[in-house]
């Protein structure tokens, strides 16, 4: 899938790279390292390796039928991201980018995170790799996710809150990037999501990929055909991009990514990138942002942390503009009520980002009917959300 | 035909001296008292003025001027203000550039926005996001209007990327002088002249130094082997210190006088 466009870091117009002179010479030798290791037997079986006996792969489907009588009767299939080590997707891509780094020569780790996933993620790899982790997080979602800051101490790293902005993930990445440009020397930015400059989005796509490449196996496996429709939840798009990426030639198959409408696109409260945004640039590349009349960000809405954020890659961009790719808007209260419906049909808790996928499965399953084949991708657990579902669902602590 | 920001860098080339370069938001600390900073840097010897262009997500800016950005943009400024405020330097006599993150560039229309940088009397713009690789329309938009595309080179640039970022820079090459923000610092970085040296190996485009600059003493050493020394923070934290706005503008014009002493001072 790999074109001469994207070769150059860009999907179509989006992409690219806006960042300080300075980082440049990072940006180029990420970029050798990591289309060195793509083609090197020891990396792909060191990877390979970690993810066969620490993350967990390959993840498995489940059937989910009791959840598919609110879907239309649709086949409803979940791919299981929330089993991984850690709980979530982020996993994926930080196990590969912390290998890259020892492969750099590098000691120090530093990474952005509004849920806190990420950041967990990336001190767990830097714990298994004996790497130093210092993880950037709004002051505002520290104090929403207490409980992530606690897991990321335990683990040896250093949460540094960040204090300028709006306090959250874009000013979490701001930081990030300030550390980067005065440190690279020593430093790898281990970037969460499939945005920043390039080769960040292709890079952060091909760890995820793997999601993909099993499910697209186990549902043929399966049901002996490709499913009719892949959904995701997109706030910055990795886990989509993971999903989706294997299936992009499969033209039958419908790509379908959830945005967060928060309380509604109308509202002007939402993190809808794609849906309610304009093409600029925003952290590095071309790409949707929420933005106003003077190119200023602004401050996206969401009941989950993981999608509040006013970017989104730029290869979704890119699938929306040629029209490969259908992103809808789903809002906190309908997110919430399939949070609730999956919980309590399946047994599976799911992470309050990933519920917006489940909420578009349901909308698409009634469209689609009974003989539909839906895929969707899991991309994690709930736990780290129950204060703010019990909240949501007047349930005492 | 010369800007006069390329004028002002022959005259001080003959004059055996560095330029000093000014820096302020537009609409800081409100819009009426940017201006009178303008008023305060021209009065104080300032050679020639950066406009800044408030920005939400400032990755290349250090806490003091996020601050400011902060406070500006609260209080509503965009580009109508920054332009405002370019053209108040402009109408003082003095040379003056507009320094801003590439997306309200894009926003307001790339061509559009180098043309109301001639239209208010500007002589560039100071491009501190925009790589060389993104910057084609940038690129035919500023050579039709005929305006400085000025670019930002650091310590880690290579040689061979020098010559190439250089090439695109009319004006003046801007000089990082560090790996980092802007701000002060305690002492400006002993790589900034290896840097200097590298960039005069590959182009004759004058150089001006920033990133660090604060004192008389850091203007004259920098001033001892660049054409131009850029001071920004130092002003701002003047300007957040001061007890009012007119000791504000007092301090800062005190600040200039002594930096362009400093200047002066180097060969």
């Amino acid at each position: 899938m790999t074109t001469m466009q994207e070769l150059a870091g860009h999907f179509g117009p989006y992409g690219g790279r806006f960042v300080p002179e300075a980082l440049i010479g990072a940006l180029e030798e990420l970029d050798a390292a990591r289309i060195a290791a793509q083609t090197d037997p020891l990396f792909i079986e060191e990877l390979a390796e970690l993810h066969r006996t620490y993350t967990g792969r390959p993840s498995i489907i489940t059937e989910a039928t009791r959840f598919a009588e609110h879907a239309g009767g649709a086949r409803i299939i979940l791919k299981r991201e929330d089993l991984n080590h850690t709980g979530s997707h982020k996993i994926n891509n930080v196990l590969g980018q912390a290998l890259l780094t020892k492969r750099m020569g590098k000691k120090r780790i530093i990474a952005e995170t509004g849920a806190g996933q990420h950041g967990v993620a990336s001190a767990t790899a830097a714990a298994l790799m004996g790497l130093d982790c210092v993880v950037y997080m709004g002051e505002e979602d520290t104090k929403r996710q207490a409980l992530n800051v606690a897991r990321m101490k335990l683990l040896g790293a250093e949460v540094i809150p960040v204090t300028s902005g709006s306090k959250t993930l874009k000013d979490a990445i701001n930081e990030a990037m300030r550390d980067w440009v005065t440190n690279v020397a020593t430093t790898h930015y281990l970037l969460g999501t499939v945005a920043g400059p390039h080769p960040f989005p292709s890079m952060v796509r091909d760890f995820h990929k793997i999601i993909g490449e099993e499910a697209r196996e186990q549902v043929l496996e399966l049901t002996g055909r490709l499913p009719d429709a892949v959904m995701a939840c997109v706030g910055g798009g990795s886990n989509a991009i993971g999903i989706f990426h294997p299936f992009i030639s499969d033209h039958d198959v419908r790509l379908i990514g959830l945005e967060a409408a928060g309380d509604g696109v109308e509202t002007g409260r939402h993190a809808a990138t794609i849906t309610g945004g304009s093409p600029g640039v925003l952290h590095g590349n071309r790409t949707y942002v929420l933005q106003d009349e003077n190119g200023q960000t602004i401050e996206s809405h969401s009941i989950s942390a993981g999608l509040d954020y006013p970017g989104v890659g730029p290869e979704h961009a890119y699938l929306h503009d040629i029209g490969r790719a259908e992103y809808r808007a789903i809002t906190d209260a309908q997110a919430m009520e399939a949070f609730s419906i999956l919980s309590k049909t399946e047994g599976i808790i799911p992470a309050i980002e990933t519920a917006h996928a489940l909420a578009g499965a349901m909308q698409v399953g009634k469209e689609l009917g009974p003989t539909a084949i839906i895929l969707i991708n899991l991309s994690g657990r709930g736990d780290k959300d129950v204060q703010t579902a019990a909240q949501y669902f007047g349930i005492p602590l | 035909m010369s800007t006069p920001l390329e004028s002002l860098f022959v005259k001080v080339r003959a004059e055996n001296r560095a330029a000093l370069i000014a820096y302020i938001p537009a609409g800081f600390p409100s819009q009426a008292g940017c201006k009178k900073i303008i008023k305060a840097f021209v009065d104080g010897g300032v050679d020639a003025i950066e406009i800044g262009f408030p920005y939400s997500d400032p990755v290349m800016d250090g806490p003091t001027i996020q601050a400011a950005a902060d406070q500006a943009l609260s209080q509503g400024t965009g580009a109508a203000e920054v332009f405002d405020a370019l053209k108040c330097a402009t109408e003082l006599g003095v040379p003056a550039v507009v320094m801003t993150y590439w997306n309200p560039i894009e926003k307001y229309g790339v061509e559009k926005f180098a043309q109301a940088i001639a239209d208010n009397g500007g002589s560039g713009v100071i491009t501190p996001d925009l790589t060389i690789e993104e910057s084609a329309e940038w690129k035919t938009a500023v050579e039709k209007i005929g305006i400085n595309p000025i670019y930002v080179v650091a310590p880690s640039t290579t040689d061979s990327r020098l010559g190439q970022v250089t090439a695109r820079c009319s004006g003046f090459v801007y000089v990082a002088s560090l790996m980092g923000v802007t701000g002060t610092r305690a002492a400006v970085s002993s790589g900034a002249p290896d840097l200097v040296s590298r960039v005069r190996s590959v182009t004759d485009t004058p150089v001006a130094v920033g990133l660090g600059v604060s004192t008389r003493e850091q203007a004259k050493g920098v001033a001892g082997y660049a054409d131009g020394v850029i001071v920004g923070s130092a002003f701002i934290n003047r300007i957040i210190e001061a007890t009012d706005e007119a000791a504000g503008v007092q301090a800062v014009q005190e600040l200039a006088k002594q930096l362009s002493l400093g200047v002066r001072e180097g060969r």
